[in-house]
């Protein structure tokens, strides 16, 4: 029986759930022995002149080894960080002469220990000039302040082999016009940014970094250090989610690596969450101008698209996004005449970049806006005016008129896709009961959004590398050019290869991640692994297979096409007699490298339907239902795919409920913090109604599309167009406004307080005791003292749990309790839930069944989370265990599964008792 | 992140604590579950130089009728609070005011007296306090005094409180019998309310409303009148000052106080009537 199609659960959760992934902030590799710690000195003005930069103060201070400006900076110079942007836009490692958002860059101070940099970072005096904060886009591309005064303008990019055409909807009955805000978002990963450099003494770089792609981080970090690729040896530990954001290197990791040299140490560096929301690539943040037009009987003559897109203040991957957006102007419409265009402009705000769905969200939520606008123009129903104007099956592959070439689509069944949601909505059912409320003038008014999509998945790199090898011991390597943070290779990859040499995934063992172990490989990124690192592995298991059969004919004496590989052995067909792959790996290598290259894109597609809630008294708005087809092919584990359109919808609610990354008029950031940031937990989403569907697409032997976007593109403009028609037929609600929240505080160093306590606490069951720093913070010892590294660091405010442990069996936050306030009391980790991966805690394991993890970083304190509310309430609700769950958060965002996995493990301890 | 470094005490005695605090004076911040001190420290917001830990002071932690009220020690976490029998019997807007407080990490670990002393106006227990009218209890070295929370607090963050003072006790009239509710506006579970509304027996406090929780008095006036509890809702905005912030304008903020205190009225008279 084959194994694709089937719901495995994960090979790499054991470990994940017991104790723990080892992410990079984690590693204790042996390079990296007495390794500084980096910390930032970092720009608290939107934009300025640096006057001047003392670091005398910061030098003498306790543990400090170096402190560094752009001065010092010999052989690392300002770099252009996408390259077709405008060419005096180069970004700096450290600000030389000037600063151009809050959270850039300034210093870099090297110390023994990490608290020591935070402390000595204060010291370092920046004197800065100030000049105006360039923040809204209009006033960029105005141009009244230019950010770099060589380039004379803030255009970035500019997207304009369209011209806009006057008469472009000379033929329409309607038109419509909408500007359109998609809002910049933070992709906030739960594992911050965090490399680890050690130089060996053969002159090469070892570099473990927290990346989405291992080839791509090394050729970047060689070019900034200006030495070959060979050079360089990229070690990717577990990754604490990307979600775009950390796709290849990051210019803070040539930063490490030049430090280490430096130095001649090894140099860690792990940012902290309030770093984190400056200085991590953001996404999103688009001014749509859509244009539509059409007649009354429901067809789309004409659709228009002008974008403004925020580059921040240094272009970066997200100056190029607009072109993606420009692809897709049309979404899964055919509609005659389509034209677009798009201006890249730098504003003094955190550069952007790729965040989940990546310009292709953006396309989506304007063409369906637009939509929902001229079916409210034509007093029709939205569904059925998108009905009529979707690509019909017989026009694929279909070529899209937004510009840039366009794109184009393989294969699609839109309007069936729109019928298959409808149907599981209950739409009629759904209409009837909004008409009852609004008759009724109920407080909780019911809003129903219907959107239907398409997106590029596979784009750009379509090649992919990989190996199989069979051992003689009867175990399998695969060696992957892809690499996870949440998606579950290590278990697809091994489906993948079991299907051919018939022997189960626990013998297969999935590298991936190193690149002097795989030199050669893209990476994941834009929903392409499956399709591309996927199918490669697929192929060379297959080839192996023939490679196998034809070794093994001479020696069973048989043809090669009587022959069949079954359960890891090779069999003449109809006859007991054969010979097992090991054997043959035995007497000579059994393995093969191989490249899948699809050629092109795959466009998966679907149809979502929200319903929310809006309370007409108060404003909130509540999702109550989810129901979506997601259609990405042939789905090789369901159990996987579903946790990655569980993902995609909650990240797509949030942005339309509750995310944005906010700045005051001065470019003064409001939302640094979790505290602030809008990143939901699970006791504002509700469990998902999946639909399946699978339409095959041609470019590659399984037929499998990307799905790890699907589900983001989809929801955002469901949930938007839901709220919308809530309170459609009441009067527009007011906005609201943005002021200035913070001020910035500065400390003197203070290190008289050389005061150490003693502490006694017992971890998980076992006595430990040291003497403590005062202000040493409960996970640091856990982590740093005690050694135990599951439990995560994921925010500074207490606000995303990912470090909860029991102390005296209640949950707490343990970077939010001084060690010395554990004193004489007891804590339980993960790794004492679990101390044997084969012996799983019955959470933990019902975590594993339900695929309640993904990246594994929120995972440490969801679990201890849910063992203190099962303590306290053994048979929860699912309200009750959404509630439960409220200081944890989990960005992959798998909460639909998490809170299976808490039911599950009620149930069965309820069963045992 | 981390805090900027600081002295560390822990007293065995609450005389203790008040000896370090009449020492040390401004200099020192008392430690309780340090969920509203620590995040503080660790963005560097706060820099105390001594840090006096009174976490583990057990003669802080009780709940017990005292008369006709409630007696309960500062350092009560709210998750104690929150499922005490006593007060679900004889005060039942206090545990169910502490349910709502951060999350259930946050409820372990913070105490009544340190939500108390933060004096964060966006704080949902203060406000509950104020609506029962409790009394706040505070020792010094001269000895305790009762403060009546009507009178405790004067600004953002700040109290009537010297630095030399410990809240020791909250005390909250019984009040088993009347109509109480809590409406707490968010957009997410575990953030500070937008906007709070806590009433019991006719009177009302507002959280978020103004630099300290405030009483919606001329509500309470209006109630006292006779007025219908619509009519007396519209004026809870009244003598308000609601910040303008991310979360929200003034504007919204008085729209929903008028609205929260609409249903929390309605849910009190129908728990007083059951």
């Amino acid at each position: 029986m084959s194994i694709m199609g089937t719901r495995v659960v994960r090979k790499e959760d054991p470990v994940f759930l017991s104790r723990g992934a080892t992410y990079t902030d984690d590693l204790t590799d042996e390079r990296l022995t007495g390794a500084l710690h980096l910390t930032l000195v970092r720009s608290p003005l939107a934009h300025g002149r640096i006057t001047g930069i003392d670091v005398e103060a910061a030098k003498a201070a306790p543990g400090v080894v170096g402190v560094f400006t752009a001065a010092d900076l010999e052989g690392l110079s300002p770099t252009l960080m996408f390259p077709a942007a405008n060419r005096a836009m180069v970004r700096p490692f450290l600000a030389t002469d000037r600063v151009r958002f809050v959270g850039e860059p300034v210093a870099a101070v090297l110390t023994e220990h990490p608290y020591q940099g935070q402390d000595a970072a204060e010291l370092v005096e920046v004197d800065y000039d100030p000049l105006p904060a360039v923040i809204g886009l209009k006033d960029s591309l105005e141009g009244g302040t230019v950010l770099f005064e060589e380039a004379g303008t803030n255009l970035a990019l500019a997207f304009d082999d369209q011209q806009f055409d006057d008469h472009f909807f000379d033929d329409c009955e309607v038109v419509v016009t909408r500007e359109i805000v998609n809002q910049r978002l933070a992709a906030a990963p739960l594992e911050t940014r965090a490399a680890s450099a050690a130089w060996g003494e053969d002159g090469r770089l070892t570099l473990f970094a927290s990346s989405q792609n291992a080839q791509m981080a090394r050729d970047e970090v060689a070019g900034w250090l200006g030495i070959e690729a060979s050079q360089v040896h990229v070690i990717l530990p577990d990754v604490g989610g990307g979600f775009g954001a950390k796709i290849g290197g990051d210019p803070t990791f040539a930063l490490v690596a030049w430090l280490a040299k430096q130095v001649g140490r090894p140099v860690r560096w792990s940012e902290s969450r309030s770093e984190n929301m400056t200085g991590m690539l953001q996404g999103r943040a688009q001014l749509q101008t859509v244009t539509i037009g059409g007649r009354r009987d429901g067809t789309v003559l004409a659709y228009r698209l002008d974008v403004l897109a925020d580059a921040g203040a240094y272009p970066a991957i997200g100056t190029f996004l607009p072109f993606f957006t420009r692809q897709m102007a049309p979404g899964v419409y055919d509609i005659p005449k389509v034209e677009s265009r798009a201006r890249a402009l730098v504003t003094t705000t955190t550069p952007t970049g790729a965040y989940r769905g990546a310009g292709r969200p953006e396309a989506t939520a304007a063409i369906e806006r637009a939509m929902d606008l001229f079916s409210a123009e034509i007093g029709m129903d939205p569904a059925e005016v998108r009905k009529l104007n979707v690509v019909p099956p017989d026009k694929f592959p279909f070529t899209t008129k937004g510009g840039g070439g366009g794109a184009v689509y393989d294969t699609g069944e839109y309007a069936k896709a729109i019928d298959r949601v409808l149907e599981a909505a209950g739409y009629a059912d759904l209409r009837a009961e909004q008409a009852a409320r609004r008759e009724r003038g109920d407080v909780l008014q019911l809003g129903i959004g219907v959107s239907s999509y398409v997106e590029i998945t596979g784009g750009g790199e379509f090649r992919e590398d990989a190996a199989v090898e069979v051992h003689a011991d009867g175990t399998v390597t695969v060696l992957t050019g892809t690499s996870p943070h949440g998606q579950g290779h290590a278990t697809a990859w091994a489906m993948l290869a079991s299907e051919h040499l018939g022997i189960p995934i626990e013998k297969i063992t999935v590298k991936h991640g190193d690149t002097d172990l795989i030199p050669r490989g893209v990476g994941t990124m834009g929903s392409r692994s499956l399709q591309t690192g996927g199918v490669a592995v697929y192929q060379a298991a297959g080839q192996l297979v023939e490679l196998a059969k034809q070794r093994a004919a001479d020696l069973l004496e048989a043809s090669v096409e009587d022959l069949e590989v079954v359960e890891g052995r090779v069999t003449v067909k109809g006859t007991g007699s054969g010979i097992d792959l090991a054997e043959l790996a035995a007497k000579e290598q059994l393995r093969i490298d191989t490249a899948f290259d699809s050629g092109a894109a795959s466009f998966p597609f679907g149809a979502h339907v929200a319903v929310v809630e809006v309370d007409v008294e108060s404003g909130k708005a509540v999702v109550d239902r989810i129901i979506t087809v997601d259609d990405a092919g042939p789905v090789l584990n369901p159990l996987l795919a579903e946790g990655q359109r569980h993902g995609g919808i909650a990240q797509g609610i949030s942005q339309a409920l509750l995310e944005e990354v906010a700045y005051d008029v001065d470019g003064n950031p409001l939302t640094a913090t979790f505290a602030d940031y809008g990143f939901p937990s699970a006791a504002e989403l509700p469990s998902f109604t999946l639909v399946d569907m699978e339409t095959p697409t041609p470019l590659n032997p399984i037929g499998a599309k990307g799905i790890g976007e699907a589900g983001t593109i989809g929801a955002t403009p469901a949930v938007q167009s839901a709220v919308v028609d809530a309170v459609s037929h009441l009067a527009s609600a007011t906005s609201t406004c943005r002021p200035p929240r913070y001020g910035c505080g500065r400390h003197p160093g203070r290190w008289e307080h050389e005061m150490s306590e003693k502490v006694s606490i017992t971890v998980n069951g076992r006595p430990t005791t040291a003497e403590v720093e005062p202000r040493l913070l409960l996970v640091h010892y856990l982590r740093d003292v005690v050694g135990l590294k599951a439990t995560n660091i994921g925010c500074d405010t207490t606000s995303c749990g990912a470090c909860t442990v029991l102390l005296d069996g209640q949950s707490v936050k343990s970077c939010t309790v001084l060690a010395v306030q554990a004193d004489q009391q007891s804590v339980t980790t993960m790794e004492g839930l679990s101390p044997d991966p084969e012996q799983l805690h019955p959470v933990a394991a019902a975590f594993r069944a339900e695929h309640g993890l993904q990246c594994g970083f929120c995972t440490p304190g969801m679990v201890m989370a849910t063992v203190s509310l099962l303590e306290e309430n053994p048979h929860p609700t699912e309200r009750e265990v959404r509630d439960g769950l409220e200081g944890n958060l989990c960005r992959c965002t798998g909460y639909h599964n998490i809170v299976r996995a808490v039911l599950t493990a009620a149930e069965s301890s309820g069963s045992a008792s | 992140m981390i805090p900027v470094g600081f002295d560390y005490a822990r007293p065995d005695t609450v005389d203790g604590a008040v000896a370090l605090l009449a020492e040390h004076g401004e200099d020192a911040t008392l430690l309780a579950g340090g969920h509203s001190l620590l995040p503080v420290m660790k963005l560097r917001l706060g820099a105390p130089e001594l840090v006096i830990d009174v976490g583990k002071l057990t003669e802080l932690q009780y709940i017990r009728v005292d008369g006709d009220e409630v007696a309960i020690g500062a350092g009560t976490r709210h998750h104690t609070v929150a499922t005490s029998d006593v007060l679900t019997t004889e005060c039942p807007l206090m545990p169910a005011v502490a349910r709502t407080v951060g999350d259930p990490q946050v409820r372990h670990r913070g105490t009544l007296g340190g939500s108390l002393a933060h004096a964060d106006p966006a704080s949902d227990l203060p406000a509950a306090v104020l609506a029962l009218g409790g009394t706040v209890v505070l020792r010094s070295p001269r000895g305790e005094r009762q403060v009546p929370i009507t009178g405790f607090y004067t600004g953002v963050f700040s109290s009537v409180k010297e630095p030399d003072e410990l809240i020791v006790e909250v005390r909250v009239p019984r009040t088993a019998r009347a109509g109480w509710a809590y409406e707490k506006f968010v957009r997410r579970a575990n953030d500070w309310a937008i906007v709070g509304v806590a009433v019991v027996d006719g009177r009302v406090g507002l959280v978020n409303m103004g630099p300290t929780p405030l009483r919606a008095s001329q509500t309470e006036a209006a109630l006292a009148d006779g007025a219908s509890i619509e009519d007396a809702a519209a004026l809870a905005d009244q003598r308000t000052e609601p910040p303008t912030d991310l979360a929200g304008t003034a504007e919204y903020r008085r729209h929903l106080a008028r609205v929260l205190t609409r249903r929390a009225l309605e849910r009190a008279a129908a728990v007083a009537d059951g």
